[in-house]
């Protein structure tokens, strides 16, 4: 571990480690988020109970519906409530366990094909919900027991690949075995829930998305975050954190670390599962290519970016990545977003160096007199249209948009910024602060001409590179541990 | 037998893509104990950028220049996009990682090959690349070739051979013959040694990025070679490589190109002589076989062929 601490964080040790840490460790994972003087708020709310937490946390989702009567946005909420309990099974495995699990989106596909197998008129089974839901939940933790097993025999990098064999397995055969799972077709018209009584929750309700399922959503939320909350403070789960410390000084010590990693990875499939079986229910139909890579990734970056092995941050990071994802498909909400992060990051760096003000001045009539220049060459190049709103007309002054531009300018423009970006991050003082005003500017040009005519990828562009630069700047995450490997 | 020979030739040509693919990996696992997941689409960005110098020498059909000299031009070009891309990656994505838990690059790999695929997509879209060389002169490239029973290798197959074959020979000889690679190999065996010895760790590892990155940009237009590219490649292009590394035994150079001939002929012959494996509009059963022996000699023996077993020592 470097023994820098990152800029920004800082380090206050002087209250010395707690009894039982080590003091080396305790020095490295004691870099604060927010400054000292918020200590006292912070002492403050880390006194509350995490239950108390998660009542307030389920009470505002629950009224949340009631203002917002709109059917997208519940869905959008639905849709996170969902990322939630994948992102809490992932923790378990990946957080807890310290095991890298690639396949873990194909529990998830299991529990979805389960249920759409079972109550479907694809094979006429119509099971009742109460039996089917916990019979895919044995499903999912058996299955997570199977791929468990290579976990005896393998670490580190062979499990990962493995395991992303399994992924690629579960994608071939729901490709390929058509009789059974529809081939790329996937299967459609498949059964919502059922009540005891018969009656059936449908998922629109006069056009709109009903709100019953959301609820039902959040109910099983509150019971996997309880359950794996007792199961993590309980034996269990101080034998996984010692696991995922040093497997060996573990076994060492009498741990049974082969079963452990086998419950680890199976209460991570048993809650993926059953999020895929809320997916089938609700969405009415599954396709293979709805559980593959990119959902990994998407759920990857939540963990890592609330912070792995904090149950609490890795909800954090599914409420801020699926909104995120669902504001990136909308091009004049992106626009605002990236102009809005691009402030925020602006004023994070600024806190630090005041020459940061100036910078962003210099970057504003940069941009004005870069207009002005390209609009008397050519009136084409600021022919472009960006979009309706106040906003857009003020971009529509401040970045250059040509009409329609020249093949080569996307691709150079995009290999450009990303060059420029990576300069900045090694040059220092001076320097780096001029380069930074054409840098954002190409930054704000390339988002306007390049990512907004293409949010499919452009999205999952920025997922990647959230993925990339946490890894680099801050691996634990949001509200994660520093994690020290002690050599 | 005119298919078994075929088969084997199919096999040959797939196989010596594979093992360069395979070979990138097994270098910069030596060095680093990295799994470069990225280096799948490091590999796709290989084909399309042999494919735009490609077009700009004029296309296919119409070269400016003789077809030897297009061929080996695309090649040369995707091995320096490569090599470069590889540079950049390794010194942005892993370098700062280089001390952190070994979970941390692996992550940070995940992300760089999701972040090339798609950036890769959002400039120049989803549609397939072909490059089409049997267009070249009314498809002498293709129709030319040795005779060997009744069948014909085509001259195009026998080219890409012939190169991998060159490659690998000129890898072995940095490797094994040259100071570079003995500092390679000295890093691969004990890193910290090894810096102690005085050996630049940095450049010993850029240069390992450069040599891996620029066979896969040569094992791209290879592969584009056989069949069109398109951004989405680079995924499962890299999983067959690290197969045919594993089989190897990763981390041994000899065994990633024995694991990517095997590799190669295994998918070339269940392909063709497993009942169903391969039904024309794409879907590949064959790739069911070829994982689920991979997941069983991972659990049996994921040291390769050549690797050694690692022992851990406490």
């Amino acid at each position: 571990m470097s023994d820098s601490t990152p800029h920004g964080f800082h380090s206050t040790g002087a209250e010395g480690p707690a009894i039982g840490q080590d003091e080396w460790v305790a020095r490295h994972a004691d870099v604060r988020f927010l400054p000292a003087r918020f200590a006292v708020v912070e002492r403050r709310l880390r006194g509350v109970p995490w239950w108390a937490w998660l009542t307030l946390f389920v009470a505002v989702f629950c009224l949340f519906p009631i203002v917002e009567p709109s059917g997208y946005v519940r869905q959008v909420a639905f849709q996170t409530v969902l990322y939630m309990l994948l992102a809490l099974g992932l923790n378990v495995v990946v957080g807890w366990g310290g095991l890298l699990d690639l396949g873990y989106v194909a529990f998830y596909g299991i529990g979805a094909y389960a249920y759409a197998l079972l109550d479907s008129p694809h094979y006429g089974i119509h099971l009742p919900t109460l039996v089917s839901v916990p019979l895919i939940v044995l499903i999912g933790a058996l299955a997570g027991l199977v791929l468990g097993l290579p976990s005896w025999r393998l670490t580190g990098d062979y499990l990962a690949i493995v395991t992303l064999f399994f992924l690629q397995l579960f994608q071939t055969v729901t490709t390929n075995w058509q009789n059974v799972t529809g081939g790329p077709f996937g299967i459609l018209n498949i059964d919502p829930f059922g009540l005891p009584g018969g009656h059936k929750l449908q998922p629109e309700h006069g056009g709109v998305f009903a709100v019953s399922y959301l609820y039902v959503a959040l109910a099983f939320f509150v019971v996997v975050f309880v359950a794996l909350r007792l199961l993590n403070n309980s034996r269990t789960g101080r034998a996984w954190r010692s696991l995922r410390e040093d497997p060996l000084a573990a076994e060492a010590m009498g741990m049974p670390v082969n079963w452990l990693k086998l419950l680890a990875f199976s209460c991570g499939a048993a809650v993926a599962a059953l999020t895929g079986s809320m997916y089938a229910a609700l969405f009415g139909n599954v396709f293979p290519l709805s559980f593959y890579f990119v959902t990994l990734i998407t759920v990857y970056t939540m963990v890592i970016l609330g912070g792995s092995g904090n149950q609490a941050g890795v909800v954090l990071g599914a409420l801020i990545i699926s909104p995120l994802l669902e504001v990136l498909r909308d091009a004049d909400k992106s626009r605002v977003l990236f102009f809005v992060a691009l402030v925020g990051g602006l004023v994070v760096l600024g806190r630090r160096n005041r020459r940061i003000a100036v910078v962003a001045g210099a970057t504003l009539v940069f941009g004005f007199v870069l207009h002005a220049i390209a609009r008397m060459i050519d009136g084409r190049w600021v022919a472009g249209h960006p979009g309706a709103g106040s906003f857009a007309r003020f971009v529509e002054h401040w970045v250059i948009a040509p009409e329609q531009p020249a093949r080569w300018i996307a691709p150079a423009a995009y290999v450009g910024v990303i060059g420029a970006a990576l300069l900045c991050t090694v040059l220092r003082g001076i320097v780096r602060d001029v380069a930074l005003v054409p840098t954002i500017y190409l930054g704000a040009f390339v988002w306007e001409n390049v990512m907004l005519a293409k949010p499919e990828p452009a999205r999952y562009i920025v997922l990647g590179v959230i993925l990339i630069v946490l890894m680099v700047i801050r691996p634990n995450g949001l509200l994660g541990e520093r994690r020290v490997e002690i050599v | 037998m005119d298919q078994f020979i075929q088969l084997t030739v199919d096999g040959l040509t797939l196989g010596s893509v594979y093992a360069l693919i395979a070979l990138g990996y097994t270098l910069v696992y030596g060095v680093l104990k990295l799994l470069n997941f990225a280096h799948g689409d490091v590999f796709m960005v290989g084909t399309f950028a042999g494919f735009g110098v490609l077009q700009a020498l004029g296309g296919p059909a119409t070269p400016k220049v003789p077809i030897w000299l297009v061929i080996t031009l695309v090649t040369l070009a995707a091995m320096a996009v490569c090599a470069a891309l590889g540079v950049v990656i390794e010194r942005f994505a892993y370098r700062p990682l280089r001390d952190a838990p070994r979970i941390a690059p692996l992550i940070s790999a995940l992300g760089v090959s999701f972040f090339l695929a798609n950036s890769m997509q959002l400039l120049f879209g989803a549609t397939p690349r072909n490059y089409d060389l049997f267009q070249y002169h009314g498809g002498s490239l293709y129709l030319r070739g040795l005779h060997i029973g009744g069948v014909t290798v085509p001259l195009l197959r026998i080219i890409t051979i012939v190169a991998a074959f060159v490659l690998m020979v000129i890898l072995w000889f940095l490797v094994n013959k040259t100071r570079t690679g003995k500092a390679m190999r000295a890093t691969s065996f004990d890193r910290e040694a090894a810096a102690m010895m005085g050996i630049d760790i940095d450049r010993v590892i850029v240069f390992t990025f450069i040599l891996g990155s620029a066979l896969a940009g040569a094992a791209g237009v290879m592969f584009s070679l056989r069949v069109p590219t398109n951004v989405s490649i680079g995924f499962i292009a890299g999983l067959k490589g690290f197969i045919a590394a594993v089989i190897g035994g990763i981390g041994s150079i000899p065994g990633a190109m024995a694991g990517g001939l095997i590799l190669g002929f295994l998918e070339s012959y269940i392909q063709g002589y497993v009942h169903g494996a391969h039904i024309p509009d794409g879907t590949q059963w064959s790739d069911l076989y070829v994982f689920s022996v991979l997941i069983a000699l991972m659990l049996f023996r994921h040291q390769g062929l050549f690797g050694r077993p690692d022992i851990r020592k406490v």
